[in-house]
């Protein structure tokens, strides 16, 4: 079981709030992840969550039980660091031993789950190996192995994908959406990519300066988001912001239409502009037009090969059932 | 690109190192030919001193003389006594320093090194009667104690810079995987910190082996280290540089030869922060 509430907890360092009084539910199973812009409080959250930090005021609980002033260890929850934190003076088995060596399981069983957790993790050939001959990749999946192994009530990763490079992530990515596949244990996942969050979570908190911007399913947020940071946040490219007479003519301060949502055509549409760059991936096509009367640059993207170059004109047509409308808040209208 | 250097330059620099070092190298050098000489040869001019003959004469007087053995015990016992007391109080100290620091940790850093500029003949007369009252004149207890608080700075300052080295996420991951404070120590923080723990104990060992200020003024006969035996072959008169010069090659061979073993150690420990 690991449901975990936090009640208006906050963090202070000094005179610096970082996390106002903050509510979150966690419930038991589910694949949270807390994403937002460095310096956030994203990873402050996570290490109150842990106990590596004491909260300043409010109340964690943790399977219903108080844990606001449990030490780290007593807390059940096992934590996979970005650095992976692993024991660098002691054996890949070693280090996977070491949580149950803590917390006293007799060695027959300890070894048994070291083989278990390695044989998932595709580490039975590396066990006898000091963290320091592994690659990114199996360190990381060492550090797993070290938290698999406790079987505890939640699983806190804190950007464990950021140091490795871009093909291993998305592999790793698929390793650990697998993992909770068939472990079905919480697990609360800190990144800043939105790509991340958006492919494995059941559940995306978005923040901002310590504030919950949103918690939704990652359609929910791509779909409705609620203000204006959610919606530049999430989604890549990011969404078009266009002020001024074109979004009054929608009743609202601000409007937003994704690169997605454009369609463009060399001939005829509702916006004209400038080609200023052009991206040709083969599958896509992203186009920066300028000069459009809207914003400083749009962004579209476009299905398939689209063939413009720099300081072509181009013609835009938003898809008017896709058009996201906010307030001079930033709120989301309707 | 790399620095182009010729052969010549290379050799004239050998040749100037070579010298610099020897000279260096030659007031113990010279100790240790006039150990082996009568003490009529060594007062004889340098030249009359190589080509007379060559005898263990000295050592065997010093020997007779005086109880080396009981030195050298003492000198042990005061050495890697004061170090390991030091380091038992510096592990948690420095841990504390690096791993928690407050706003005032580096002004306590800074104040503890500061009481190494101190003259020790400042704080003499207190420290004198402080042992005179407890009766600890001459005794090995005593020079533990103070030897301990003399280098107490220095082991927490190098303990201090290689505890930095370590990062703080793997004592967190120590911490989330169950460790008490006590075990988080034992098991991750010293067996990676071995290398400047054992630099650390090295290099207080030789300080306090070399150290002859506190040892000389607060022992007579019963704790006297090496350091003393030494001093009792220097008087104002008579014959006594063979008998000197034997004395302190019987000094100070322990701890070169174990400086000799471990400067390998003590280079990389020295230099744990420096170069990674």
């Amino acid at each position: 079981m690991g449901r975990i509430t936090l009640d208006k907890v906050t963090k202070a360092f000094g005179e610096v709030e970082v996390i106002p009084p903050l509510d979150l539910t966690i419930d038991d199973g589910e694949f949270v992840v807390f994403v937002g812009p460095s310096g956030c409080g994203k990873s402050t959250l996570l290490r109150l969550i842990a106990g590596l930090e004491d909260v300043s005021s409010g109340e964690i609980r943790i399977d219903k039980q108080p844990a606001t002033h449990l030490p780290p260890a007593k807390r059940g929850l096992a934590m996979v660091f970005q650095s992976y934190a692993l024991y660098p003076h002691m054996s890949v088995r070693k280090n996977i031993a070491f949580p149950m060596k803590m917390a006293g399981i007799p060695e027959a069983e300890q070894n048994r789950k070291i083989e278990d957790a390695a044989r998932v993790l595709n580490l039975t050939d590396y066990l006898d190996r000091r963290p320091g001959q592994l690659s990114g990749g199996q360190r990381q999946r060492v550090a797993i192995g070290r938290a698999i192994v406790r079987e505890p009530a939640a699983f806190l990763f804190d950007e464990p994908l950021s140091n490795l490079d871009a093909a291993l992530r998305v592999g790793m990515r698929l390793e650990i959406s697998e993992l909770h596949e068939r472990l079905k244990t919480t697990m609360i996942y800190v990144t800043h990519d939105q790509v991340e969050a958006m492919t494995m979570a059941d559940k995306i908190v978005v923040l901002q300066k310590g504030v919950i911007e949103q918690v939704g399913s990652p359609l929910e947020l791509y779909n409705a988001p609620r203000n204006i940071f959610v919606a530049g946040f999430i989604g890549s490219p990011k969404m078009n912001l266009i002020e001024g007479a074109e979004a009054a003519k929608h009743d609202a301060h601000t409007i937003g239409i994704r690169p997605e949502h454009l369609a463009a055509s060399k001939d005829a549409g509702e916006w004209k502009g400038t080609v200023t760059v052009s991206e040709h991936l083969g599958s896509d096509t992203y186009l920066h037009v300028t000069e459009t009367g809207l914003a400083d640059t749009m962004t579209v993207r476009v299905g398939g090969e689209f063939g413009v170059k720099h300081g072509d004109t181009v013609f835009l047509t938003p898809d008017a059932t896709k058009i996201h409308r906010f307030d001079a808040q930033g709120l989301r209208i309707g | 690109m790399a620095r182009a250097v010729t052969t010549q330059r290379k050799a004239i620099n050998t040749l100037i190192a070579w010298i610099v070092g020897l000279l260096i190298f030659f007031p113990i050098l010279w100790i240790f030919i006039l150990s082996f000489h009568s003490e009529g040869d060594a007062i004889k001019s340098p030249l009359e001193v190589i080509t007379s003959t060559w005898t263990f004469e000295s050592y065997a007087t010093v020997q007779e003389r005086s109880n080396y053995f009981r030195h050298f015990w003492n000198s042990v016992v005061i050495s890697v006594g004061s170090t390991v007391l030091g380091l038992i109080i510096a592990v948690p100290s420095a841990w504390a320093m690096a791993f928690v620091p407050g706003k005032r940790t580096k002004d306590v850093l800074m104040w503890m090194l500061s009481t190494k500029m101190l003259p020790p003949v400042g704080v003499l007369l207190p420290i004198y009667l402080i042992c005179q009252n407890l009766g600890l004149l001459d005794t090995r207890i005593a020079l533990v104690f103070i030897l301990m608080m003399i280098n107490l700075p220095i082991i927490i300052w190098m303990l201090y810079t290689y505890f930095r080295e370590i990062p703080g996420e793997i004592l967190e991951a120590a911490r989330m995987d169950g460790a008490s404070l006590r075990e988080e120590v034992i098991y991750v923080l010293l067996p990676m910190a071995v290398p400047g723990i054992a630099s650390t104990l090295l290099l207080n060992i030789i300080l306090a082996w070399n150290e002859a200020f506190w040892t000389l003024t607060l022992t007579a006969a019963k704790a006297a280290p090496l350091t003393a035996f030494i001093a009792s072959y220097s008087s104002p008169e008579g014959l006594f540089y063979a008998k000197l010069s034997a004395a302190s090659i019987m000094a100070i061979a322990p701890i070169l030869i174990m400086g000799w073993f471990s400067q390998k150690q003590l280079v990389r420990g020295l230099t744990f922060g420096a170069v990674k």
